[in-house]
């Protein structure tokens, strides 16, 4: 397992009365590609902004490498921001942005020239050297932004929602060049994004954050198929959560009727929250599925029909390829492993990522 | 659209009424004489030793105030930036509430406080303190211009360094730029645009300016709008006034001319 990288330790900061982090801890391995997700306000922006040195955190400490960097000017760090909006230097030209931290650490004028090229080949504008910002597209000054952040051989790149302004094509196209950069970087990545889609595609870690609280921390797989609460499963994806009982190991009591499940450990009757994905909903006849209920809208989405399906009085949402009109009757079937039981929510925490529901 | 056109209907008369047609009234008495005759005399009284000396003078005068405006007034409006938005607002209001009052009520205000006998004297002679005599001489006339004037060198600068995105300078910064350093390589060429419309808006009054001059100035200093204005007025001579005008008018625009090439080839992202 590689080594801590970034030590994150009990970072509070509040503006004003508004309290944004609270007593967060979290550390970050070397070569790693972390995404802190989460709604607006839950706080992610504010704890890259404390790892750039832009904003001092009111208590805990930061550690990279094992050294406080807590005080430290953001000039003297070992890390580098793209910035939401790209924030290049309009007044200079492609290659005068990229050259700036170099030109500031005094390096020769060869070696700027050798970086620049290396620097616009990696980011895919080779030729761009003597273009100003302002005649570029928004997807290649966010590369602009990146080339001119990584010539400095920064340990760590923060990247702090740099796809918002783009849209959805290149977003895409742009997550994959981000891979692909980090591989051939080597280095670790902080991604702050709201997108939950952004996050999955990209991270080999992603930290669920709400309301100033970590919600969950784990691969893309864990966060998706194994929510921890009602928040996460609700911003991941979309999802149905229902209130349930787990009656014993391995069966559970959605709305009255039994599933076989495959969670173990919680007590006997536990009132618990089951988690099911609407594309690991089968439709089958009636007869054959474990609750019975009836289609009650139903809309093309492209890749599947998207499906609500009325049964004890709760709407249940399907994603299918197979098409079932309006009134249908059907049977709702679920393999036990794709039930998620989760806690009901009681820490403080969780209480905080309800309440946002 | 034909509508629309229509509203630029009062503007319209009013610049053809009042800006055009004097323009051209100008030019007209200033390249005639008496008869009507075509003549390009007006215009080389400009180079007449008195004239030379008032507009050699105005151009001093007006470089000083303007650089002068200028020391004073970029501080503050990166100090203003800086502020909160309630804070500010009222800084600004406190700047601003000066240029409420007429420029002649306060021009007049300043001769009270610094003639011989004036308010300021008499409180330094009550206290034993050395006079200042500075009335009737080109510091007063400096003094007054840039009180006139700074406001207006103020809030173009505030209002440029204001838009300036606080990310760019947080990426200066995150890129490994002292404070310093990314003033200096971000935040004033950034700012250039304000700068030079804060330039332009003190030193054109500036050189211009007769009711400063007249009243700080008393008659022994001369600046070449005092020249035009005795020509006009005094002399009744609106032809030789005329040319003056022209000539200076021709000198402004060159210079802003050269302003705006400046910042063009700086790319002060003045577009």
């Amino acid at each position: 397992m590689p080594n801590k990288l970034i030590d994150i330790k009990n970072i509070s900061k509040s503006f004003d009365d508004n309290l944004v982090l609270d007593d967060l801890n979290l550390y970050i391995r070397e070569n790693e590609f972390l995404t802190l997700l989460g709604p607006s306000g839950c706080g992610k922006t504010t704890l890259l902004r404390i790892l750039g040195g832009f904003e001092k955190p009111d208590q805990g400490r930061i550690l990279f490498q094992g050294k406080d960097i807590t005080d430290l000017a953001p000039n003297k760090r070992q890390l580098n921001t793209v910035f939401q909006k790209y924030a290049l230097f309009t007044h200079m030209t492609i290659a005068e942005n990229i050259a700036f931290g170099l030109k500031i650490k005094k390096k020769s004028k060869s070696y700027i020239q050798d970086k620049i090229r290396y620097a616009l080949k990696l980011v895919n504008l080779d030729g761009f050297e003597n273009r100003y910002p302002d005649s570029l597209s928004g997807g290649q000054q966010q590369r602009i932004a990146i080339a001119r952040a990584i010539v400095n051989e920064p340990k760590v790149l923060l990247l702090d929602e740099p796809l918002g302004a783009l849209d959805l094509k290149l977003r895409q196209d742009m997550q994959y060049e981000l891979i692909r950069l980090k591989n051939e970087l080597g280095i670790t990545f902080i991604y702050v994004t709201h997108d939950q889609e952004e996050a999955l595609t990209m991270s080999d870690t992603i930290v669920v954050m709400n309301q100033g609280y970590i919600q969950q921390i784990g691969t893309p797989e864990d966060i998706y198929n194994e929510p921890q609460n009602a928040f996460v499963a609700d911003f991941i994806g979309e999802s149905n959560i229902l209130p349930a009982i787990m009656v014993q190991d391995k069966l559970v009591q959605i709305l009255g009727t039994n599933f076989p499940c495959v969670d173990t450990g919680f007590g006997k009757n536990e009132p618990v929250d089951a988690v099911i994905r609407p594309e690991d909903i089968d439709l089958v006849k009636p007869e054959d599925g474990i609750m019975e209920g009836v289609v009650t809208h139903l809309i093309f989405k492209g890749v599947h029909y998207e499906m609500e399906v009325t049964a004890h009085n709760f709407e249940w949402l399907v994603h299918s390829t197979d098409m079932f009109p309006v009134g249908t009757k059907v049977g709702i079937k679920v393999d036990p492993f794709d039930i998620q039981i989760m806690k009901k929510p009681e820490s403080e925490d969780e209480e905080a990522a309800a309440a946002d529901e | 659209m034909n509508k629309r056109k229509l509203l630029a209907g009062p503007y319209l008369f009013w610049s053809v009424s009042f800006i055009i047609i004097p323009l051209f009234m100008v030019i007209y008495y200033g390249l005639t004489n008496d008869n009507g005759d075509f003549t390009l005399k007006n215009l080389a009284a400009m180079a007449t030793p008195e004239n030379l000396k008032a507009l050699g003078l105005s151009l001093l005068l007006s470089v000083i105030s303007t650089t002068v405006c200028l020391l004073l007034a970029y501080p503050l409006a990166m100090i203003l930036t800086n502020m909160k938005v309630g804070k500010s607002s009222f800084i600004v209001l406190m700047f601003i509430l000066p240029m409420w009052v007429n420029f002649l009520l306060r021009t007049l205000a300043w001769q009270n406080l610094l003639e011989n006998n004036g308010v300021i004297n008499t409180l330094l002679r009550f206290l034993n303190l050395p006079t200042i005599d500075i009335i009737n001489t080109p510091y007063a006339i400096v003094l007054g211009m840039v009180y006139d004037f700074l406001p207006f060198m103020v809030l173009p600068i505030y209002n440029v360094l204001s838009k300036i995105d606080q990310n760019v300078i947080s990426a200066a910064r995150d890129l490994g730029a002292n404070s310093f350093q990314t003033f200096l390589k971000i935040i004033f060429p950034l700012s250039l645009p304000g700068v030079i419309s804060g330039i332009t808006m003190v030193f054109v009054p500036s050189l211009t300016t007769f009711v400063i001059s007249d009243l700080l100035g008393g008659s022994k200093v001369l600046l070449i709008g005092n020249v035009i204005d005795q020509t006009f007025t005094q002399g009744s001579d609106w032809h030789t006034g005329s040319g003056l005008s022209l000539v200076l008018t021709i000198f402004i625009v060159a210079s802003m001319i050269l302003v705006a090439k400046y910042d063009k080839e700086g790319k002060g992202a003045a577009f």
